[in-house]
Formats: structure tokens, C-alpha cells, sequence
């Protein structure tokens, strides 16, 4: 069973220890270990059915009805980002931000301001883009100065443009907040532009792990990246 | 190689002219300004020119007219207001407890599967049988007073309001519970945020059902020995055969449903003003 603890040590913000999930006898997750560093930037890739957001989801305490085994540490001020923005249509953009927390207006304006949304508060969720939506699901997740960040394909339905945007506000963001993340993805750019380190999950291992060190701004045009990506898309299993 | 564009009285470029605000093409079309009258005033004018030829016996139906003069008079001496005030005092005590019993119940039945097991098989039930059968019941056990009055608009009322409001709450999208779960709401937060938000747009039918039924219980149970509401007045007026009087209690039976449900409508409105549909 997963245990949830809000005991955190220094050296990490997460830590996994053979972490075991299985749907009918099928292990989505095999025995796997996973620390990440507090305020480090952890990309997780893989195919569909790799298993990576039954993984992200164990970390988010999502994972109900599931057999499995395993040790969990998580902090306890974990937030999620789900590939859609999942905000209440019902509810105005500022309390949105603020959901379930209390007196935190003005915390929530201020992480609108981040988000670059400063004089919407008051819009419903419906009038704003898709791009604008998820914007403000990143400021429902700032505002709780989260230790860890969980991201289950943020920008998976945005446009190419938008997404490139996103990248560029998500580095800010985590660069003035210091989370540790974990993002799930299946674009090998966007974990290379993003990520301290790029994990490759399949069938529910690690099949590879590569540290980013790229000059920054990182640039496909970059050696280093095209060689990068190479090596992950070949771990994916893809050949070109 | 294209001749055409210098053939004389061909012309090769079409002005596009189109209007800047066009409408969707698979919607209801254009507002019609007071649509909502035009029927109505159709009808009162197909009555007026029915009573004026004479075509309309005033024993049958009696004019127009008449009507609006009974109801001066009828204003004069009081009576229509203190009947009106008890009907509608009737009326909504029944609605009123009518929605609570059904807000409640949905709430108990849609957040909880023993409510579930508990309460639903039973109401559903209830709404199988017509609430008017239920009156021989209600008058041996309440008598032929207030409470069985209200009792019985009350029974009427709880039903659309908990079927609705069930069903609203029960299609919320499991994805905002899972969001709940994740910013860490508590129960009673839940139920705020999400559970009665999301439950509105479902309520709010079942209110614009609720009203209707109302005024329709509120029409049987004022003609079983009242002595006072609209429906003693039209009673009584059938026994002198007075047309008008009756007329003009069918004329404040519908006036005031059709308040009513404007009133619900207009608190939709407010209310649901986050949502994009077809009409909009």
C-alpha cells in the first residue's frame, strides 16, 4: 500500500522504493525507484501504457482500487496539474486559484499577476483560451507553494505556439518558487527544454535516465540537444 | 491563361457583403422582441371579437370585459385580495418545505450510497403514484384543514425538486472530485464548491416542475370544504353560476404561474450565467 507521510527529508522530496502496480495480474509498475531532489525538475517520458501516469497518479494519492506494493514518500503539500485545466465553470477565475484555501485573495491575485492573467479575475472560466485555462490551473497550483508539483501533460492540448509559451513561463515559475516536478510527457523536446532530468519509463521500469546539461537558453539547434534526443527517442523506442 | 478577366460585362470580382454579426446556423435564430405575448394576445383577441358578435353566449363564457369589471369590483370589496393572499400563502408554505425536503433528500441520496439504498427505492415510489391520490389518505389522517393543504403541495413539490436535483448532483464530472481530492477540500467544502454548484442547473429545472406543481395541488385542495384562497371563490361562483368570477380565477391561477415560472427562469438565468448554450 501506498503511504502517504508529510515527513520530509532534506535530500529529498520524493523518494520511491519498489513500487509495484498492477490492473489484472498486469504490472503497470514494476519494482521501481525514483528520488528526486528538492527543487529539482524531473521529466518522465514514455509510450502510452508505460505506465507513467499510474505513477504520476501514486504520487498524487489518485491511485484508489489499485493492487500494489511499495514505499511512498511524498511531502505533504503536493499539487497537481492535469492535462486539462480542470477549473469549475461554475466558479470565477479568482476562485479558481484559491479553491479550498482560505483568506487567500490576495495570494491568489498575486499569482494570477504571475501567470500573466493580472485583471481576470473576475472572468469565467469559459471566456478565457485554452492556453489562458491553463495558465490559471498553474496559478491554482503556485498559490499552495507546493513542494512537489505533479504535471500530467499540461500543454498536451495546446497549440504548438502556446505550448513553446508555456515552457518559457513554466521555467520562471519554477525558477522563483522551487518545486520539485515531475512532469509527464510524450514530447522529447519539451522534457529537454524543461528538465534537470529526463527519466524513460517502459512497462513500467526505467529503461533510461539522462541529466541535462545543456547551455542555456537551450537551443535545438544545440548539438548536444539533437544528441540528447536521439538517445531518449531511441530509449522510447523509436529509431529514425 | 485566363480570357475571362478581360471579356467587357464579366466581372470577375463579386462583392462579399455580409452582415458583421452573423448567427449561428444551427441555432434557434433571431430574439423575437415580447415573443414570449404573442400568443397570448391572439387568443384574448380571438375571445373579444367571440363575446362582441354575440358568438360567445356570456352564460358559457362571459366577455372580456366583464371580467376585468368583476375584478374591480371584486378588488373593491377585498375579497380577491385576502383570497389571493391565502392561495398564495398556501402556496408557497407547501413549495417552500416542498424544496427543502427535496434539497435535502437529493443531497442524502446523491453523496452517500446508503442514502442511495435508503431513499431512493421508496421515492421513487412516491412518484409513481400521482399525488392527488393520495388525498383520501391525507384527509383521513390531517383532516380538511391547513396542514393537510400544504401537506399535500408539499408531497407534490419534493418530488421534481429530489429527481432533478439527484440527477444533477449524480452527473457532476467524477474529474472535479478527483480535482477536489487534490487541493485537499474537506467534505462540507465539497459539497459547497462543487457538489451544490454543480447541482444548480438540475435544481433549478426541478424548481420550474416544482412551481407548476404546486399551483396545480394548491387548484384541487382549495375546492375540498375551503372557506377561504381562490379556489373557494371559483367554487362558490359555480354555485350562482357566475362565469366571470370563475374567469377571473382562472385568469389569476395562470397569471400567477406564469409569474412564477418567470421568476424561476429569471433566477436561472443569474444563476447558471457561467454557462454557453445553444440559445445564447
Amino acid at each position: 500500500m501506498a503511504t502517504h507521510t508529510g515527513g520530509l527529508t532534506l535530500e529529498k522530496a520524493v523518494e520511491v522504493r519498489g513500487l509495484t502496480r498492477k490492473y489484472d495480474d498486469r504490472a503497470v509498475l514494476d519494482n521501481l525507484d525514483l528520488s528526486i531532489k528538492p527543487g529539482e525538475f524531473v521529466a518522465l517520458l514514455g509510450k502510452s501504457g508505460s505506465g507513467k501516469s499510474t505513477l504520476l497518479r501514486a504520487l498524487a494519492g489518485l491511485d484508489y482500487d489499485v493492487v500494489g506494493e511499495g514505499d511512498l514518500v511524498v511531502p505533504a503539500n503536493v499539487s497537481v496539474v492535469f492535462q486539462d485545466s480542470r477549473l469549475l465553470p461554475w466558479a470565477r477565475v479568482l476562485d479558481n486559484v484559491v479553491l479550498g484555501l482560505r483568506n487567500a485573495d490576495e495570494r491568489g491575485r498575486e499569482s494570477l499577476a504571475e501567470v500573466g492573467l493580472a485583471g481576470r479575475e473576475n472572468a469565467w472560466p469559459t471566456e478565457l483560451s485554452g492556453g489562458e485555462q491553463q495558465r490559471v490551473a498553474l496559478a491554482r497550483s503556485l498559490v499552495r507553494e507546493p513542494a512537489l508539483l505533479l504535471a500530467d501533460e499540461p500543454f498536451g492540448a495546446l497549440d504548438a505556439l502556446t505550448r513553446l509559451r508555456m515552457h518559457v513561463l513554466l521555467r520562471k515559475l519554477c525558477a522563483a518558487h522551487q518545486p520539485a516536478v515531475l512532469l509527464v510527457t510524450h514530447d522529447v523536446d519539451e522534457s529537454i527544454v524543461l528538465a534537470d532530468r529526463v527519466i524513460v519509463l517502459d512497462e513500467g521500469r526505467i529503461v533510461a535516465e539522462e541529466p541535462i546539461e545543456l547551455a542555456e537558453p537551450r537551443s535545438p539547434a544545440d548539438p548536444g540537444f539533437a544528441a540528447l534526443r536521439s538517445r531518449l527517442l531511441d530509449a522510447l523506442g523509436v529509431s529514425l | 491563361m485566363t480570357q475571362l478577366a478581360t471579356l467587357p460585362g464579366i466581372r470577375t470580382h463579386r462583392p462579399v457583403v455580409q452582415p458583421v454579426r452573423r448567427r449561428r446556423r444551427l441555432g434557434p435564430g433571431k430574439q423575437i422582441k415580447l415573443g414570449a405575448a404573442i400568443g397570448p394576445v391572439l387568443l384574448l383577441i380571438a375571445w373579444s371579437i367571440g363575446s362582441a358578435t354575440g358568438w360567445l353566449d356570456p352564460r358559457v363564457l362571459s366577455a372580456p370585459w366583464t371580467v376585468v369589471t368583476t375584478t374591480g369590483d371584486l378588488i373593491a370589496d377585498g375579497r380577491l385580495q385576502s383570497n389571493l393572499l391565502t392561495s398564495a400563502q398556501r402556496a408557497f408554505a407547501g413549495l417552500g418545505l416542498g424544496i427543502l425536503l427535496g434539497t435535502v433528500l437529493a443531497l442524502l441520496s446523491g453523496l452517500s450510497r446508503l442514502g442511495e439504498a435508503v431513499l431512493d427505492g421508496p421515492i421513487q415510489i412516491k412518484r409513481a403514484i400521482p399525488s392527488l391520490a393520495l388525498l383520501p389518505l391525507l384527509i383521513l389522517w390531517l383532516g380538511i384543514g391547513e396542514s393537510m393543504k400544504i401537506t399535500t403541495i408539499t408531497l407534490g413539490v419534493f418530488v421534481p425538486i429530489y429527481i432533478h436535483t439527484h440527477n444533477g448532483l449524480r452527473a457532476i464530472d467524477s474529474r472535479y472530485v478527483e480535482l477536489a481530492e487534490t487541493v485537499g477540500l474537506s467534505r462540507w467544502e465539497f459539497i459547497r464548491r462543487v457538489v451544490l454548484p454543480g447541482a444548480l442547473p438540475g435544481f433549478l429545472l426541478g424548481l420550474r416542475f416544482a412551481v407548476t406543481s404546486a399551483w396545480l395541488s394548491l387548484v384541487v385542495v382549495e375546492q375540498i370544504n375551503s372557506t377561504s384562497g381562490i379556489g373557494y371563490m371559483m367554487e362558490l361562483a359555480r354555485t350562482y353560476g357566475q362565469t366571470d368570477i370563475i374567469i377571473v380565477g382562472l385568469v389569476l391561477y395562470g397569471a400567477l404561474g406564469l409569474l412564477s415560472d418567470g421568476a424561476v427562469r429569471l433566477i436561472q438565468r443569474r444563476a447558471l450565467s457561467w454557462r454557453r448554450t445553444l440559445a445564447d
